[in-house]
């Protein structure tokens, strides 16, 4: 279907379902009930999950698949934000015209930035777009305030043009995101019993969003353009002396994978009118590189797995505090329960980073592949475990 | 004039503790050829050491005078830390008033065992692999250290002063008729650093571990076929490459007060000092080191300022493009390092 093969085609059916029924998938606690602080289908989280999934599916075609690990990739988010604010302040709130000149100015920005940072490769690549990222960061921060307006982050005031839209509405406050008016922040609640259900425009806007850029992504993994990234990936050296020049080839998936940035914090942008400088710093790209390899790099799914985990542990680790702890553990003898609530307590709540940083380096150390490889290596493990019960049960293992 | 002698002091204290930072970087990266993105985390521990020095040298008992009120007129409490108690309280208060350089002889051991646990522990498994999952792996390393660090000892920046002797302003121009004011602490940084990169070199240089070391770094696979175990001296050479990382950060607490994430932010400029002093070359990490900390500081002055706005902010980063672009090796950077 769509130039894919079965098992493709299933996949992005399987992602489309999962997708379009978040809110209720992410919400199986009951609100009433103890454990409704894990469920995750609020607008605000549900939003997170499939822009950052955007982000870290294109981050995966330039690290998937040529191997090039680029440290600036948050520069694209963030310039993508401010052009999709700069679009709400001049033009209109609708979100089309802001997420085009989005995806465009940061195709730009990748187009110069990739054009000189892959002129090196390795280890000089990385600190390349590193020193780029940095210094837009820096600049958005000093220098470039009349246009990021600094630490303050830019933000919609009540005296922006909006020549296509109205400057203020009708009752004097700031008009609100939306798409040939559906307002992105509209939420509809669905009671069932003690659950509540929101659907959410924007969210789902950004989940069509993501259903047609990971579509886009299956296409080019697929495609003979896919074929000579991974090459350059395996041996770039080889390619060279084939007497064929890999540079357009790195340059156009880097200036794709900016563009998914660009679309990303377009959207971002989209949700909540606000782009900071803070969105563009290092350890913001350091995040997705996370994402990507925590979910598994190269694969075509990994990298969503790998937002949606890291999205939500962000959110739900860093709202577990003392005195939740304290009541789960509430059944337990006195003593017990005040010790395991200080050994759980560093990793959860405010300390939720370093339970992170632990599961990132195990995750590199025994799962290079990430969350997919270990999910593969499940399943054969089950399947050998099934052919194994088929088997006649008199052998013996032999001793160590 | 006296304006561009202050800038390039100025810079001098900055750029000692990006050499020496570099200065570790490159050490491990010629050695073990890894990536060690956790070096910045290092820096940070050692400032810490510094902190929890200052802390066990302030521990104290209560006592309560009953000759002195306080202004509610209850009985004076009366704090004395326990080395006060021990050495008299002359003696005493100078060991507190010392607390950061004595924290080297504490730190020095305690970054050896963290830099040869880290490097048994981890970083060995690593050397096979694409220099991409080092990268990775020390970046999540970073983020638990720095992670422990807030855990223990908070958020928020932790002040730790310089020695009283140590801590005022010296006029250092007056010796050549010029005005140029100047902290103690950063001339006496900049020697420290000077002192610890003369070591190193001097250690590789003259010591026969040293030339070991080179030879291994040179050629790792023949000192192997000589016999010599260089795995364990390079294990070694992680532990003082850490030891120089924690040194530099010791030092440099009372210039700042040290914060968790004080790792970090110097990591990102010593891997640009790396790059641009050439990947391998120790000579080059130094150079670097100081040449970009007095850029940095000449940017930063007004009127260069009002000619380019903001170039403060990011000299290095443009510099560290330039010169990746124009000679990709670096400034004093070997042929074939790096060069997959």
């Amino acid at each position: 279907m769509f130039g894919m093969n079965k098992n493709d085609t299933t996949m992005l059916l399987l992602v489309a379902v999962l997708t379009m029924l978040a809110p209720f998938i992410l919400n199986p606690f009951p609100t009433d009930s103890g454990l409704a602080q894990f469920n995750a289908g609020y607008p605000d989280l549900m939003q997170r999950f499939v822009i950052f999934g955007i982000f870290a599916i294109g981050f995966n075609i330039l690290f998937g698949l040529t191997g090039y690990l680029s440290f600036g990739h948050a520069a694209f988010l963030g310039v993508g934000s401010y052009s999709a604010v700069w679009m709400f302040k001049l033009l209109s709130m609708n979100v089309i015209p802001a997420i085009l000149l989005s995806v465009a100015m940061a195709g730009v920005f990748a187009l110069v930035i990739g054009y000189i940072s892959l002129r090196r490769s390795g280890i000089y690549f990385s600190i390349l777009t590193l020193a780029f990222a940095q210094m837009s960061f820096n600049l958005a921060y000093s220098v470039l305030t009349p246009i990021t307006n600094g630490e303050t982050g830019l933000q919609l005031t009540l005296n922006d043009p909006r020549i296509l839209g109205v400057s203020q509405t009708a009752d004097g406050s700031i008009p609100v995101t939306s798409l040939f008016g559906m307002e992105m922040r509209s939420t509809y609640e669905m009671v069932v019993g003690p659950w509540a259900f929101q659907f959410n425009v924007g969210y789902y806007l950004s989940a069509l969003v993501l259903l047609a850029v990971f579509y886009l992504s299956i296409r080019i993994f697929r495609s003979p353009f896919g074929l000579m990234l991974r090459a350059v990936k395996s041996n770039q050296q080889r390619m060279n002396y084939t007497g064929l020049n890999t540079r357009p080839y790195t340059l156009a998936a880097f200036v794709i994978s900016g563009m998914y940035a660009g679309l990303a914090g377009g959207l971002l942008a989209s949700m909540d009118p606000l782009a900071g400088a803070e969105r563009m710093q290092w350890t913001a790209s350091g995040e997705v590189v996370l994402m990507t390899i925590l979910g598994g790099a190269g694969t075509l799914i990994g990298p969503v797995l790998g937002a949606g985990f890291i999205k939500y542990f962000e959110n739900i680790f860093s709202k577990i505090n003392e005195s939740v702890l304290h009541s789960w553990f509430s059944a337990l003898p006195d003593g017990l329960e005040d010790l395991l609530v200080t050994l759980v307590y560093p990793f959860v709540g405010k300390g939720w980073h370093m339970t992170l940083g632990i599961l990132f380096v195990l995750v590199v150390v025994f799962l290079p592949g990430g969350l997919v490889e270990g999910g593969q290596r499940i399943t054969t493990w089950l399947r050998s475990k099934k052919a194994d019960g088929n088997k006649p049960t008199s052998t013996t293992e032999p001793a160590e | 004039m006296d304006a561009i002698l202050l800038q390039v002091l100025n810079g001098l204290d900055k750029g000692s503790a990006y050499a020496l930072i570099a200065l570790g970087l490159t050490l491990i990266f010629g050695t073990l050829g890894v990536v060690n993105f956790a070096h910045g985390a290092l820096f940070m521990i050692g400032a810490f050491c510094a902190v929890t020095v200052q802390r066990i040298l302030n521990l104290s008992y209560e006592t309560v005078d009953e000759s002195q009120t306080d202004f509610l007129g209850n009985a004076l409490v009366v704090k004395t830390p326990y080395v006060e108690a021990w050495f008299g309280a002359e003696t005493g208060g100078a060991i507190i008033d010392w607390a950061v350089p004595l924290a080297i002889l504490f730190a020095i051991p305690i970054m050896v065992f963290v830099g040869y646990a880290m490097e048994r522990g981890l970083i060995k498994h690593f050397y096979k692999r694409p220099h991409a999952d080092q990268i990775l792996v020390t970046f999540g390393l970073a983020i638990v250290l720095q992670e422990m660090i807030k855990y223990f000892y908070g958020a928020n920046p932790i002040q730790t002063p310089a020695p009283e002797a140590l801590s005022g302003i010296v006029n250092l121009g007056a010796i050549i008729g010029m005005d140029i004011v100047y902290p103690v602490w950063r001339i006496v940084y900049f020697f420290f650093s000077l002192l610890v990169i003369g070591g190193i070199f001097s250690f590789l240089r003259f010591t026969t571990f040293g030339m070991v070391v080179r030879a291994g770094m040179a050629d790792r696979e023949t000192v192997g076929l000589l016999g010599i175990n260089i795995d364990k001296r390079f294990t070694i050479m992680f532990g003082i490459a850490a030891a120089v990382a924690g040194l530099a950060g010791v030092m440099y607490t009372p210039i700042n007060s040290p914060n968790y994430h004080m790792g970090m932010d110097f990591l990102v400029l010593s891997f640009v000092v790396v790059v641009v002093g050439g990947m391998g070359s120790l000579p080059g990490a130094v150079l670097a080191g100081f040449l970009l900390g007095i850029l940095e500081s000449f940017a930063s002055m007004n009127e260069i300022k009002s000619i380019i706005p903001g170039i403060d902010q990011i000299i290095i980063y443009v510099v560290a493009i330039i010169i990746l672009l124009v000679r990709p090796r670096g400034l004093m950077g070997r042929k074939g390092v790096m060069e997959e």
